[in-house]
């Protein structure tokens, strides 16, 4: 009875997790095309419920009374596993962020590490669309995709490190209260701006959605797929791009902390700045979205090679001599 | 020169001056509007659904002279005609094949009498292609409906003609 009790207020804290973030992913996907329509001088969609707020609903409904079509030379298994992997990285990372001091769901002590592990396998479901969907513009997305996650993964880890470095700790909160002083962002501004451009790229999102050129690749690979499974793919992104930006504001701009650490401030509720600087980011990422050209491949990998992973290495040295000069390294 | 170049790039001037731009743009004005709520502004000449118009009395104008069916590129006016009563020459048959149409105005432009007219109504699709296939009962119906409209139309453009 006991072990029942804990397993249900564990369900539960998970659902009052999720339940949030999977509405949010729907709001943000509402965000984005209105974004995008509102920089280009178009109304975006605003039919569905006030301001069309309700439009990423009305989609998902369509998506789950659309036929689920299975390709007969696809492999079976992989082509249904390879969305609802996407789907479950894509969230399962959330456990980590931490809404304050005391609201996280796993306080573990290698959150950033766990994060960074996650955020990693997120290629798999995009692999294993491509490929077990048996097709030639699949399969291309998603080799384009591996190598293009693969390349940015290394240099978001090198920026970690700048930010581990600072910090003494992987620890999620500790990252937080380290900012208390000092926001990240200031020290380490030319690391937030690799971090966000890396971030872009991670997420396939524009000027870097290359495995999804649809000028190219007809959806990359996402070709295949149909109803519910194509919509979870969808969520899976936008889940993803939301994790970004969560994980953006914790390293960078100071996670659940205010901005200002005075009086009327303070009061309000930790979950509500990380929500307000998550959606700082991402009307960041939608605007971005809104007026860049897409990258040529080779312009992509160059970029990444050639000026990230040397330019977050060289401020890793950069930031350890600093820190070790000054006597500032972090004690434990 | 290439300095000046690598500051740039570095410093992503382009790259923020269009984010400037794309703020600036967030907050003007729509130059789309809500369709089927909204309406955009169409000229007096504009060429839409047709309609035979009627005098004020209830006459037809149509006289039958058979100009526009002469002069449809498209073919697509049949009309046949008889002596009424009264001894004038009316049209017995009117018929325009909307989907043959071409929407041209030239059947508009030929008519001494303003009779065949272009409105200004563009929505009237249909489920049918049979429904498309207009008759003389259909025609007077539309100038019947439109009438206020059309006039006004005919009224406007009259300076430039």
């Amino acid at each position: 009875m006991e072990y029942l009790s804990i397993v249900f207020q564990e369900v539960y804290k998970i659902l009052f997790l999720l339940v949030p973030v999977l509405v949010s992913v729907a709001m943000i996907v509402w965000l984005d095309r209105r974004v995008w329509a509102f920089v280009q001088k178009r109304q975006g969609p605003n039919v569905v419920g006030p301001f069309g707020l309700l439009q990423s609903l009305a989609d998902a409904l369509k998506y789950i009374f659309k036929e689920i079509i299975i390709p007969s030379s696809s492999n079976k298994v992989i082509f249904i596993l390879a969305p609802i992997v996407t789907m479950t990285l894509a969230l399962i990372a959330w456990a980590v962020i931490p809404f304050s001091a005391t609201q996280v769901l796993a306080d573990i002590n290698v959150g950033i590490l766990y994060l960074f592990a996650v955020s990693s396998l997120g290629v798999y479901g995009i692999i294993m669309g491509g490929w077990a969907s048996n097709s030639k513009y699949p399969f291309l997305g998603a080799i384009r995709s591996a190598a293009q996650m693969v390349s940015y993964e290394v240099s978001i880890g090198v920026i970690i490190i700048n930010v581990l470095l600072c910090v003494g700790s992987l620890n999620l909160n500790d990252i937080v209260i380290a900012q208390q002083k000092m926001w990240f962002v200031i020290p380490l501004f030319p690391m937030f701006v690799i971090f966000f451009i890396s971030a872009l790229a991670e997420t396939n999102r524009p000027p870097f959605d290359l495995p999804e050129a649809e000028a190219e690749l007809v959806a990359g690979y996402q070709t295949e797929y149909s109803g519910m499974m194509y919509a979870m793919f969808w969520l899976g992104e936008y889940a993803n791009i939301l994790l970004m930006c969560a994980m953006g504001a914790i390293l960078f701009l100071g996670g659940w902390m205010s901005p200002i650490d005075v009086y009327p401030f303070t009061l309000v509720p930790g979950a509500i700045w990380l929500i307000l600087k998550i959606l700082l980011l991402f009307i960041l990422f939608a605007l971005v979205k809104a007026i860049v050209p897409r990258y040529r491949y080779d312009q992509l990998m160059r970029l990444g090679w050639k000026v990230f992973l040397p330019l977050s290495l060289i401020w890793v040295v950069l930031t350890a001599s600093y820190l070790f000069y000054f006597n500032l390294l972090p004690v434990n | 020169m290439k300095i000046s170049r690598f500051f740039k790039t570095i410093l992503m001037t382009d790259f923020i001056g269009g984010l400037l731009i794309a703020i600036k743009e967030l907050f003007k004005s729509k130059k789309t509007i809500n369709y089927p709520f909204e309406k955009g502004k169409i000229s007096p000449r504009f060429r839409g659904e047709h309609a035979l118009r009627r005098y004020p009395n209830g006459e037809e104008r149509c006289i039958a002279c058979k100009l526009c069916e002469a002069v449809c590129p498209a073919q697509a006016i049949t009309i046949e005609s008889a002596e009424r009563e009264d001894g004038s020459r009316k049209t017995t048959r009117y018929d325009i094949d909307m989907m043959k149409c071409i929407y041209c105005g030239l059947c508009e432009e030929s008519c001494p009498v303003d009779a065949i007219v272009q409105g200004p109504n563009f929505e009237f699709s249909t489920e049918t292609r049979e429904e498309l296939y207009y008759t003389k009962e259909k025609l007077l119906d539309n100038g019947d409906r439109w009438e206020n409209v059309l006039e006004a139309n005919i009224k406007a453009d009259n300076i430039h003609r």
